[in-house]
């Protein structure tokens, strides 16, 4: 047989991560149906909590907005063939700076805390990702290697400060301080009432931003090209004069950047203060994210609104179905990440047949190959 | 004093077990060319199956058996991912680790109603201390008395075969015509290849090995180490297994002694919890000491103490060109 044609670019962008999804659902459904309830009945109490009402869209968008940062940072990565998958140390650490800002103007106006807050995050996640991209750049050390240590050293850092240095005196579990007043990100409930107890804030405006700015940043402009071309082959952006290890550290200090991004939503927005392992593995669901939305900011997004409805709906099923507990939510995520990364060729090939069979365009020009061949 | 070492050092040779049993897990596939960040996922479904069987059956033994079961199940999940379907095998990894962290919660809560917890192994289901003949006796010897009472004797049966499995890893991958196609096929597939040696049937070996031990290592948490399986027991050890991995270069003998420095450290911040230390009289946070494993591991990858270079053809999938 011939070799297969790729895929139309429709498919390859949106049908074959919408199959993969459903695959995922079915065996996730499979899995519920085995602790002995309803699959179907899950599906719908989860999609009724994360979109049935106003509360829950501001629950499914607050959680879409960390998501939208650590997908965005592990795709802006994975476009330079680098896998960041210490979003989460990254953000972790980067939540450092958004209490520092917090704390220190909660006498101002959210107006120049949340810009403060973005920036100072953003530089503490991206300081840390440049470590391992430096490591990677200039001692070739495996930047997944080293990001999955740096998560773990963040993540000591972190229990340290939080029980020795930043808790206040008189308090007993180990957290920061709390942030008062104009310190906090307001949310959106604040001034309608309509969205319930849903901790959907402003830093929201900041996460549309970033899918605007990852996507000039990837497809508009140079340096684009060059981590392009460099996530492509390696050695043809060499070849062409551009420096790989300058794109490399680049790249993983704006990656890391938008993952400590995450942590301003978290500690300004919701939780008012820095408490232990605050990024709950969000900076992971990036990874799933990034993969889902197809590395592309766009696909990130959607992908980014998908999980905070898994999410959200997975906190009203733990509510309806107390068999079913939250970690089915992390079953999930990892059957996407499976089927849509790891196992994407399970559906490919069976996809490719189907075209080369039903497309009219690709049936001519097979038949015309055929012909060819018969006669020479 | 002395014997505030021994028992540190056996208290070290109980925490280095799971790690140089992973450790050694991930030797195999790495070598053979598949990375493996699912060495974490596999232990904690195998703590879980291990201590799920346990507690039905009342069998230590059963309670191994559906541990390494359902480890190299995984492995060949991974497999299937890696090898024959050539997706990432980072990302296959990753996957894998949640599917445990999620599935054995979700498991855990629906059949035994306690919160994700098992109920209590019996201690017919569990690995007990093994205490070798004349252990009271001889305690009393100085120097080797408690060497021999506190140290070698009295642990369980799974320490005394993950530290078994070093020599016999070191024959398997030295001495014996499998290991040396092992060796090969994560170095340079193709000459494997076309020595007529099938690349896929080879990987997938290695990787039911890798399986297979990760899958004793998982057990030993929840029915050897503890009597119970508790939500994500192993707490990262998998990643500390994987660091030592890369400390030791991909080298069986030198795993161990990586595993046991990093075992050690790890019994030493249990002990040195808010204790000052005797000379410089600062207490050394814990953390720091918790942290150590990995800020070594990422020195010595960066090549400042010596380099780290993994097999060759690791991470890549292999296809046979037309």
């Amino acid at each position: 047989m011939s070799a297969r044609r790729p895929l139309p670019r429709w498919a390859d962008v949106a049908l074959l991560p919408v199959l993969n999804l459903v695959l995922a659902l079915i065996v996730s459904g499979i899995v519920i149906a085995l602790i002995g309830q309803n699959p179907f009945d899950a599906i719908r109490i989860m999609t009724v909590g994360a979109f049935g009402n106003l509360e829950g869209i501001g629950f499914t968008l607050y959680f879409a907005t960390d998501f939208i940062f650590a997908g965005l940072a592990v795709a802006v990565a994975a476009q330079g063939g680098l896998f960041n998958i210490g979003a989460e140390g990254q953000a972790y650490l980067a939540g450092l700076g958004a209490i520092a800002v917090g704390l220190a103007l909660d006498h101002t106006s959210w107006l120049l805390v949340l810009p403060l807050a973005i920036i100072a995050s953003g530089i503490i996640g991206g300081l840390w990702a440049l470590i391992p991209g430096y490591l990677q750049a200039k001692r070739g050390s495996h930047v997944v290697i080293t990001t999955i240590m740096f998560n773990f050293i963040a993540s000591a850092i972190m229990v340290y400060l939080l029980n020795y240095v930043l808790k206040p005196k008189g308090v007993q579990e180990p957290s920061s301080a709390n942030v008062v007043d104009a310190g906090k990100i307001p949310q959106l409930r604040t001034w309608f009432h309509q969205f319930g107890g849903a901790p959907l804030n402003m830093t929201i405006i900041f996460a549309v931003l970033a899918v605007i700015f990852v996507y000039v940043l990837v497809w508009r402009t140079k340096f684009g090209f060059a981590l392009r071309t460099m996530g492509h082959n390696p050695a043809a952006s060499l070849y062409a004069g551009i420096s790989n290890s300058r794109t490399i550290m680049t790249v993983m200090f704006i990656s890391g950047a938008l993952a400590g991004m995450m942590a301003v939503n978290e500690v300004l927005g919701e939780q008012a203060r820095v408490v232990i392992d605050f990024t709950s593995g969000f900076g992971f669901v990036g990874v799933a994210v990034a993969l889902m939305g197809r590395n592309h900011p766009f696909g990130v997004a959607l992908a980014a609104v998908l999980f905070g409805a898994l999410y959200q709906g997975g906190i009203e099923l733990q509510f309806e179905m107390p068999a079913i507990t939250r970690d089915m939510i992390v079953v999930i995520q990892a059957l996407v990440i499976m089927f849509t990364g790891a196992m994407e060729g399970l559906l490919r090939p069976g996809l490719e047949n189907a075209f080369m069979v039903f497309g009219p365009k690709q049936k001519a020009e097979a038949a015309a190959r055929e012909t060819v061949s018969t006669e020479g | 004093m002395y014997e505030l070492i021994i028992s540190t050092l056996a208290a070290t040779v109980r925490l280095t077990t799971p790690l140089l049993l992973a450790c050694l897990a991930g030797l195999y596939s790495e070598r053979s060319g598949v990375f493996d960040i699912g060495l974490e996922g596999k232990m904690l479904f195998a703590a879980f199956g291990a201590a799920a069987i346990s507690v039905v059956t009342g069998n230590a033994w059963l309670g191994l058996l559906g541990g390494i079961g359902i480890s190299m199940i995984m492995s060949v999940i991974h497999a299937i991912a890696s090898i024959t379907l050539r997706g990432n095998q980072v990302i296959s990894g990753v996957a894998i680790n949640f599917l445990a962290q999620g599935l054995t919660a979700v498991l855990g809560l629906a059949w035994f109603h306690l919160g994700g917890h098992t109920p209590t192994v019996p201690d017919s289901g569990r690995f007990t201390p093994i205490i070798w003949p004349y252990a009271d006796q001889i305690a009393t010897v100085p120097i080797i008395g408690p060497i021999y009472s506190v140290l070698l004797s009295g642990q369980n049966i799974l320490v005394y075969i993950a530290f078994l499995a070093v020599p016999v890893t070191y024959w398997v991958l030295y001495r014996t015509r499998f290991g040396l196609r092992l060796r090969a096929v994560g170095e340079n597939p193709k000459a494997v290849d076309t020595a007529g040696i099938s690349v896929t049937l080879l990987r997938y070996r290695a990787l039911l090995i890798t399986g297979f031990l990760c899958g004793i290592a998982g057990a030993y948490f929840s029915i050897a180490q503890n009597n119970a399986f508790v939500n994500n027991m192993t707490a990262g050890k998998g990643y500390i297994a994987l660091a030592a991995l890369i400390f030791a270069k991909w080298r069986p003998v030198p795993a161990m002694f990586a595993t046991l420095l990093f075992g050690f450290l790890d019994a030493l911040q249990i002990r040195l919890q808010g204790v000052p230390l005797p000379i410089i009289n600062v207490a050394v946070p814990v953390q720091f000491i918790q942290a150590l494993p990995y800020i070594l591991t990422c020195v010595l990858l960066a090549g400042f103490i010596g380099k780290a270079v993994g097999p060759k053809a690791g991470g890549i999938p292999y296809s046979k060109e037309r």
